[in-house]
């Protein structure tokens, strides 16, 4: 994923488990959408056990990444077009 | 005239078939050594084993086996993931190497991206607590195994017949 770690993040939680970056995701941010492992998020396949919370705060993007010797990373990134990207599929998908 | 009679260790229904097997961070010594094992009893079926991991992962694989007696293919970690996620390839088997919560969210992306059987393969430290957070629909084959690689070894020698004849 190296275009993710080029693009400016803010790391909300660092070795965290899959189920504390979706209860955070879940408590903290205003908007989110429950996803599935392989929904691509920066063009690339997201990482985790169903189903992958994915919050949404105006542009801003908070989503896990899992590399394989770090565990998994709750990060944020201000996107204005991923962000609606993301609003748009995951709705699609809920009809 | 003697009459010499091959034994062939390649069973009809696996020829051709294909494996890969998802290597996490080879901070648990076994790892390697398993992973060339078992490529090595998948050839034996007529199973083609492709070993994906990141870059640490495969170059142990790498160096381990210079000649590529037992590894074949080697493929980096996010470009299988891409590649199974986007239908541009498949395995009929996907074995995954699990020792940490990383592990667990790599097996539960590929089973749910894929058809093909998923199986992990738990050691390490935690592995009992590895196991039990795996609710997703997978075989599993997990036992405690850090530094030395029999008891991992000996679990593959009693399941893998199984899992290549039935899934």
């Amino acid at each position: 994923m190296g275009c993710i770690e080029s693009l400016k993040y803010d790391i909300v939680l660092r070795g965290a488990s899959f189920k504390e970056c979706r209860e955070y995701v879940r408590s903290h941010c205003k908007e989110y959408h429950d996803v599935q492992p392989g929904f691509r998020i920066f063009e690339k396949p997201v990482i985790g056990v169903p189903p992958i919370s994915v919050g949404i705060d105006g542009d801003v993007v908070t989503f896990p990444y899992t590399k394989p010797c770090y565990g998994t990373f709750l990060m944020r990134i201000e996107d204005h077009d991923e962000a609606e990207n993301i609003r748009s599929i995951a709705l699609k998908k809920k009809k | 005239m003697r009459k010499v009679v091959l034994k062939m260790s390649v069973e009809k229904g696996t020829v051709g078939k294909s494996a890969v097997l998802v290597l996490g961070c080879p901070q648990v010594p076994i790892q390697t050594g398993i992973a060339l094992y078992l490529a090595n009893l998948l050839k034996k079926k007529g199973i083609k084993p492709t070993i994906a991991g990141n870059r640490a992962a495969r170059l142990n694989a790498e160096v381990s086996d210079p000649d590529r007696h037992y590894i074949g293919e080697v493929i980096d970690l996010d470009r299988y993931i891409d590649d199974i996620a986007a239908g541009k390839r498949q395995f009929d088997y996907h074995f995954i190497f699990i020792h940490n919560d990383s592990g667990v969210s790599y097996a539960a992306t590929v089973q749910a991206i894929t058809d093909a059987p998923v199986i992990v393969l738990i050691y390490g430290e935690h592995f009992q607590e590895m196991a039990d957070s795996i609710e997703f629909p997978c075989e599993k084959i997990a036992v405690k195994a850090v530094h030395n690689p029999m008891p991992l070894k000996n679990k593959i020698d009693e399941v893998l017949p199984w899992v290549v004849s039935n899934l």
